[in-house]
């Protein structure tokens, strides 16, 4: 697992409350982490945070897995 | 046709003295003050260093860590609050009729702290806005009720009552008199406030409300003493869990008392300074004892708003020898401000609950840290100083008045039957 995976599973886990083992690329915030809109919101503002980048609007809305928001952060962080 | 009968059935606390309605009350009956120096934050610049905060409290142990960091901490005790007061109701979840169950609470400011920490962020982050999603949701007033009725199911009446330091007393107007012409048969009632805060401190220091004895916190609370010299500032809450007695009945349920009347009044004078002769406060207990239809000879104890600010004490005990006449000397009368601190908007539901177990227990809590005799309080007055005293209470009053001319009192009596 790559370092971007492994600190964007950590803030998962931290904002969601939810195991490790959980956390898996396939795993939607909504559908299988549990979160509401405002929770996956707020998990965009922790990645921009962490990562010290700004996600567009019309980007965020195509994040919606752990495997859709490593990808994006692997591509756009510097 | 007729208003129904409210009564008591439960009943929870969270408050500086007791994380709980029986340490609560056992420390109120034993005289503990609340006060210690400030640990919310760093209070080493302000004016006033100590507080009455609630201690001890380990969130997680009521709420898991994911809801409660989506709540503002006058949510939080508010639902700790509250969760208490629905286990000692008891309540069976299969057969109460959930649309005729409200949450009708009391809150003076909200979620201050969730303002302060979000227009800091933004402040010390090179004004971006970059505000948390839960930023409103945290620090609306209306979120505590919101948010017990979600965790209860509850799907009647809900919203919040503000009047400042009265809000939690017409909180519970409002639940009593909505029971009483039947659009709901139970309502979590109450109130919490969570003031202890950079801004909460800061703003009453601003308005030279609270007591700056930082070098004895612990008897800085002194109503109707000569030296008294400002309010300290509490936090915390207490919900009151009211039932139409029918209702109560049929289920075998403990009832504490029963809730016979209401008063409300409003000063017309000034935004923050109480009527000088007492006027709005006057009102107040007349109206609730008529509301009531009682004779002012009934009342047996009096939990006052009693500050312990220079101008706000003497005026309420101005106008409780105006309205009371002789019997003024003859009921007791007690602020237990002076161990809890204000609550501000909760003020009103944790000394609700003092008045409805000085009836259960006949005894009144004392008002402490009276050291001098303040000349513009006439000693024939039984303030209940120092010590708790046993005595007969059939019925008791709490008065709450609040910034804005907000005057609110209830009655509640012993249940007979």
């Amino acid at each position: 697992m790559s370092a971007i995976a492994e600190r964007v599973k950590q803030i998962i886990v931290e904002k969601l409350g939810v195991e490790e083992s959980e956390v898996t690329p396939e795993a939607n915030f909504q559908n299988d982490l549990g979160a509401d809109s405002l929770d996956t919101v707020e998990l965009i503002m922790e990645f921009e945070k962490e990562f010290n980048l700004s996600i567009p609007d019309d980007q965020a809305e195509n994040i919606g897995t752990v495997g859709q928001a490593v990808a994006y952060l692997e591509e756009n962080v510097k | 046709m007729s208003f129904k009968r409210v009564v008591i059935t439960g009943m929870g606390a969270l408050t500086p003295i007791g994380n709980d309605v029986s340490t609560f009350w056992k420390n109120l009956v034993a005289g503990v003050s609340g006060a210690a120096p400030i640990t919310h934050f760093d209070a080493e610049k302000f004016r006033t260093r100590f507080a009455c905060e609630v201690k001890g409290l380990d969130i997680n142990n009521y709420i898991p860590r994911q809801e409660a960091r989506k709540m503002d901490p006058f949510t939080q005790y508010a639902v700790i609050a509250s969760d208490e007061a629905m286990k000692d109701a008891g309540f069976d979840t299969d057969t109460l009729d959930l649309d005729k169950a409200g949450v009708i609470w009391g809150t003076g400011i909200g979620g201050l702290k969730t303002f302060e920490e979000e227009v800091m962020n933004f402040s010390e982050n090179g004004k971006t806005p970059r505000f948390n999603p839960f930023f409103i949701p945290k620090m609306i007033v209306d979120s505590a009720s919101g948010v017990i009725s979600i965790r209860n199911g509850f799907r009647g009446p809900n919203f919040i009552t503000v009047s400042a330091c009265a809000s939690a007393t017409n909180a519970l107007i409002d639940a009593y008199n909505y029971i009483r012409l039947g659009m709901m048969n139970v309502c979590i009632s109450g109130g919490s406030e969570a003031a202890v805060t950079i801004a909460g401190v800061g703003g009453f220091n601003a308005l030279k409300a609270l007591s700056e004895r930082n070098d004895s916190p612990e008897t800085a609370s002194r109503p109707y003493d000569k030296d008294r010299d400002g309010f300290v500032l509490g936090e915390g809450g207490a919900a009151i869990i009211l039932e139409e007695l029918d209702h109560a009945k049929a289920r075998g349920a403990k009832i504490y008392a029963e809730m016979i009347g209401a008063g409300m009044s409003s000063d017309a004078y000034h935004i923050t300074a109480p009527h000088p002769e007492g006027l709005g406060a006057f009102m107040v207990m007349k109206n609730a004892v008529e509301n009531a239809g009682l004779q002012r000879e009934d009342i047996d104890y009096i939990n006052t708003h009693g500050t312990s600010t220079p101008i706000g004490d003497p005026q309420e005990i101005k106008a409780i020898e105006k309205y009371f006449g002789e019997h003024a000397y003859k009921m007791s009368i007690s602020s237990t401000k002076s161990m809890t601190g204000h609550l501000l908007g909760g003020a009103g539901a944790i000394e609700a609950a003092a008045c409805i177990l000085a009836i259960k227990d006949q005894v009144i809590p004392p008002t402490i840290n009276h050291f001098t005799d303040d000349p513009e309080i006439n000693p024939r007055l039984n303030l209940t100083f120092n010590q708790a005293q046993k005595r007969e209470v059939n019925i008791a009053l709490s008065n709450t008045f609040g910034f804005g001319g907000h005057n609110a009192s209830v009655i509640f009596k012993k249940y007979e039957g």
